[in-house]
């Protein structure tokens, strides 16, 4: 039986705008994951510990205020430390394209920006089972 | 009745000969048309009750109850609603240029966007506010940066609205403190707070203090403005962001107006004669796409508004139960994709809320689907908003719309659905138990999913997003904000606070402090006299944090 | 990977990640529980229980707190339903216990029900061994909350807290229905709303009709706001007081024979019948079986007392 794959759904940062945040968490239940859902205004750490302690395998980062650039590595920089390094972090928002080859190299396998169908999201986490297996 | 009669054996005739011979060969596009949010638009409006008694109940003259036709009775053939962009980033200093830049463009209206470090009471230095200084607004931490903010700008000769929420009282201090250096007195100055601290709660993620003692600043704030700043509108009940949280047409109206409920009787609890308040309630909402729909939206608002302040609370002065708003066109229908296209959305949403009878307006830029807007998007912008003022002729008569079928129907169906969910309110007890029960969010959030599903089915046409899509290139030109701004901003602040006299500060908070245990102290003008020693924005958060502890999400999807 | 001994040297990363392979029946998992099991014991165990919307995790939040203030480590497992249909679940309830995330004392773990009824997960009981020999001194249990079913928290808590509220509308069809039996202490929570009084006097005379020849038995009642951080103190208390008194009159290990009892019958059951079915090979025959029994050519019990009885004078013949 293909294991139950643990995603959490996260907001770092300091927006409240969590309806792209729900929906995907939402449509990751309906896609058959289970989703740890922590609410807005969480930081960078919290997202994490939290992340570590619910042996998550993907994390999602969802930012509408532009603090992305500080604040995603900063999770990632968290999960590193405490020896979490095989979680597979993802982002999505208001991301400007010229931020997301900095965001990759800093740890964000993928980001999804506006308008993305969640069939994207769905389809990178499948494209990544594998890895993902053998926990 | 019998006109009515008449009408509907007509109709039916058609249908058997005229339509049908057309729909037997070609099908509509689809089974069932509906409205974006939902409502049954029918193939042909039909007239509802067409006697004088139903004109005048529910429609009757603008300026007069219930105020369905507007709430001046010559609207903008006197003057045209104020044009106001919603504006800030960076320093106090970059956002007083785009302020004199708009001003000189023909904005008639100052609105000021503060960074969510200041809309939750943070300073820059705090730790909460890494990453997010300057980024979405001004960032503001004293009297020292709100003094930057409208240098160059006479505070008696522009109204200033402010979008803040639950620290509204200390922005209020600040700009009162401001109004005192350049010699403009309370009095005079003009302008609006948010200061709606529940759909926060519900939508928008701004909150610090839990609800009682959230309503208590908010009735302290209505108290103070009725006698010492008279033209200040001390609330704007919000809408906009329970719609851009995902709601229908009408759950935006319904529990905008809910909110308004739970402030009126919290004030009344607390002492204040509805009269003497009731008049500087202001509302705030969103103008979507679907034209008819939002302009039946906003004159059921208008409506149930007034019965409500005439028959619920029985407020007597008329400017009570007028219901005044401001609009925004709607963030969340921007696209990232093709972003120019937004252009002409926001277009079709200026003539909603035009048509629906606003009293101000913010147009989006194309461009903020992607990050704040340059100033060119910003001047598209503004622009938008003149071609209807002066070109499109939709000014020229009050309430344009009235007496379209489909547009009085849909009124009718928004008002009724509205007053469903009011219903369902009061039931469990008022807004703020809804809101801890997490029905509202609920609502909002399975029509948001409902939405998003038929978008990513198709069913719902994004252009440029699910459909008429094209390659194209990253956008490019988008405006920047500095990182290293929070050092910048942190500098200041570290002088601000060597320079000012920390004895003064120090007493200023201690006083603050007693007086938030006390329900009975109005807490307006002890901030005032804090913001007035140059106490930061933080400082008098956390005394009040202390105090009445912090709100916390608890509610899940 | 022998997690054991990180788990027992406390470390966060690897209990994780034994829950997950708990949870998961992950090849393994029993090595781990027996080299984990002789160091448990040391943890009570509260359970938290009551309907949906009862305010059961903020009440959770407001005993982390407690605990964290009396110097104790706390281990929390929230439990959600999966999805029937997708297999999915969200798993919220922690959101409202985040203020303790960065808390090196506190370990909280959400999971989903995975199919299991009884208000738990099946992996439930083996998680809380997890964390009682990560030297965790309090395990909160919040159950998901749907109700009658909920009586395998009874098993795994030493003492259960049954979380009610005023306006559910269901107060009384509750107390009719034996969901009474599953609660050491009643909370009532959201005090500050109307009606909470009247549920709480109505568990009162419930309690009273049942403990009449002893009324010192009673079980304690208490008035809270979680929400508003009220009574919370003073339910502590009762709380303390309720566990000194199990203990001192031997009822806390009566509890906890009972719940090895129960885990071996569990084990045993389980045990007997992956045995049976995989001698029986009954995935492989139920089909052929469903199709005699369809066509009415055995009964069911003829038809089972065919295969099984075999392999039952076997056993007898050892």
């Amino acid at each position: 039986m293909a294991k139950t794959i643990r995603v959490l759904v996260g907001k770092p940062g300091l927006d409240g705008h969590d309806r792209g945040a729900k929906y995907v968490a939402r449509a990751l239940k309906d896609a058959g994951y289970e989703v740890i859902y922590t609410g807005i205004r969480q930081s960078p750490e919290a997202i994490a510990k939290t992340a570590v302690q619910e042996d998550v395998d993907f994390v999602g980062l969802s930012l509408l205020s532009g603090a992305h650039n500080e604040l995603f590595p900063e999770v990632v920089k968290v999960l590193k430390a405490e020896g979490a390094d095989d979680i597979i972090i993802f982002g999505g928002g208001v991301i400007p394209e010229d931020d997301i080859p900095g965001l990759n190299k800093a740890g964000v396998e993928a980001v999804f920006t506006p308008g993305t169908p969640i069939k994207d999201v769905v389809d990178f986490i499948e494209k990544n089972r594998e890895r993902v297996e053998a926990k | 009745m019998a006109e009515q009669k008449k009408i509907q054996d007509a109709q039916k005739a058609w249908q058997e000969t005229t339509l049908k011979k057309v729909t037997d060969r070609f099908p509509e596009r689809k089974e069932n048309f509906t409205t974006g949010s939902w409502n049954p638009a029918e193939r042909v409006a039909l007239p509802g009750d067409l006697s004088e008694e139903a004109y005048l109940s529910k429609l009757g003259f603008p300026g007069e109850f219930p105020f369905t036709r507007g709430v001046q009775p010559t609207m903008y053939r006197g003057r045209f609603w104020t044009m106001r962009q919603y504006a800030g980033f960076g320093t106090a200093e970059e956002s007083n240029e785009r302020y004199k830049y708009l001003l000189n463009q023909g904005q008639t209206g100052l609105s000021v966007a503060f960074d969510l470090p200041t809309q939750i009471g943070y300073d820059s230095d705090d730790s909460h506010s890494v990453g997010e200084v300057g980024k979405v607004g001004v960032a503001i931490d004293t009297l020292k940066d709100m003094e930057l903010l409208f240098d160059g700008i006479p505070l008696d000769k522009v109204s200033t609205s402010m979008t803040i929420n639950a620290p509204a009282a200390v922005l209020l201090a600040f700009y009162i403190a401001v109004g005192e250096k350049q010699g403009v007195s309370k009095e005079q100055l003009r302008g609006t707070i948010q200061n709606d601290i529940l759909k926060e709660y519900i939508a928008r993620g701004t909150y610090i203090f839990p609800p009682t003692p959230s309503i208590r600043l908010i009735t302290n704030i209505f108290d103070y403005c009725a006698t010492d700043v008279p033209k200040w509108n001390t609330i704007s009940i919000s809408g906009y962001h329970i719609r851009e949280a995902g709601s229908t047409a009408a759950q935006e109206v319904a529990f905008t107006l809910a909110d308004g409920i739970e402030y009126v009787r919290a004030a009344l609890k607390a002492g204040l004669d509805v009269d003497t308040f009731a008049g500087r309630l202001s509302f705030f909402f969103n103008a979507h796409n679907d034209l008819f729909e939002e302009v039946a939206k906003y004159r059921a608002a208008r409506r149930i508004w007034a019965t409500v302040m005439k028959e619920q609370f029985n407020a007597k002065s008329e400017k009570s139960q007028m219901l005044r708003f401001h609009t925004q066109t709607g963030g969340s229908t921007l696209t990232a994709q093709q972003s120019d296209n937004n252009i002409v959305r926001v277009a079709i949403q200026t003539l909603a809320a035009v048509m629906g009878g606003t009293q101000s307006l913010h147009t989006n830029s194309r461009d903020e689907a992607l990050a704040l807007p340059t100033e060119e998007s910003v001047r598209i912008a503004l622009r938008t908003q003149q071609i209807v003022a002066h070109e499109s002729g939709v000014a020229n008569t009050v309430d344009p719309l009235a007496g379209s079928y489909y547009v009085e129907g849909l009124t009718d169906t928004i008002e009724e659905e509205a007053w469903k969910y009011l219903d369902k309110i009061e039931d469990q007890g008022g807004m703020v138990q809804a809101i801890e029960k997490g029905y509202v969010q609920k609502e909002i959030q399975d029509a948001a999913y409902r939405a998003q599903k038929e978008i990513e089915s198709g069913e719902q046409v994004v252009v440029g997003v699910n459909k008429f899509t094209i390659d194209e290139g990253a956008p490019t030109g988008l405006l920047k904000v500095d990182p290293a701004l929070r050092e910048v901003q942190m500098k200041k602040l570290a002088e601000v606070k060597a320079s000012r006299n920390q004895a003064d500060v120090d007493r200023t908070l201690a006083v603050l402090k007693e007086g938030a245990k006390d329900v009975e102290v109005n807490l307006m003008p002890l901030i005032v006299d804090a913001a007035r020693t140059y106490a930061t924005l933080g400082e008098i958060c956390n005394v009040l944090r202390d105090e009445f502890g912090e709100y916390k999400e608890s509610i899940i999807l | 990977m022998n997690l054991a001994p990180k788990v027992l040297a406390g470390e966060t990363r690897y209990i994780a990640r034994a829950l997950t392979w708990i949870e998961n029946d992950r090849d393994g998992k029993e090595a781990l529980i027996d080299e984990l099991f002789p160091h448990c014991g040391h943890a009570v165990v509260w359970g938290i229980t009551g309907p949906p919307g009862a305010g059961k995790s903020t009440l959770t939040d407001q005993l982390i707190t407690r605990e964290r203030r009396r110097g104790r480590r706390v281990g929390v497992i929230a439990v959600d339903p999966s999805s029937p249909f997708s297999g999915g679940a969200i798993l919220g309830d922690r959101l409202r216990m985040q203020q303790h995330a960065t808390d090196d004392g506190v370990f909280i773990r959400s999971m989903a029900s995975r199919g299991h009824l009884g208000g738990v997960a099946g992996a439930t009981g083996d998680a809380i061994k997890v964390l009682d020999a990560a030297g965790f001194d309090t395990i909160i249990l919040e159950t998901i909350g749907v109700g009658q079913t909920e009586i395998e928290v009874m098993e795994l808590a030493d003492v259960v807290l049954l979380v009610m509220v005023p306006g559910l509308g269901d107060e009384i069809q509750a107390l009719k229905a034996g969901v009474m039996e599953i609660g050491d202490i009643f909370v009532v929570n959201k005090a500050d709303r109307d009606g909470a009084d009247k549920v709480a006097s109505e568990i009162g005379y419930v309690l009273d009709m049942k403990y009449v020849e002893n009324p010192s038995d009673r079980n304690p009642i208490c008035l809270v706001s979680a929400l508003r951080n009220e009574g919370i103190d003073e339910m502590m208390k009762v709380l303390d007081n309720y566990l000194l008194s199990m203990e001192a009159s031997g009822c806390l290990s009566d509890k906890r024979r009972a719940r090895i009892v129960s885990e071996i019958r569990r084990i045993a059951a389980t045990k007997v019948e992956e045995t049976v079915y995989q001698h029986l090979d009954f995935e492989g025959q139920i089909d052929a079986w469903v199709d005699d029994l369809f066509a009415r050519k055995h009964s069911p019990y003829v038809l089972m007392h065919q295969m099984l009885d075999p392999l039952f004078k076997e056993l007898e013949s050892r």
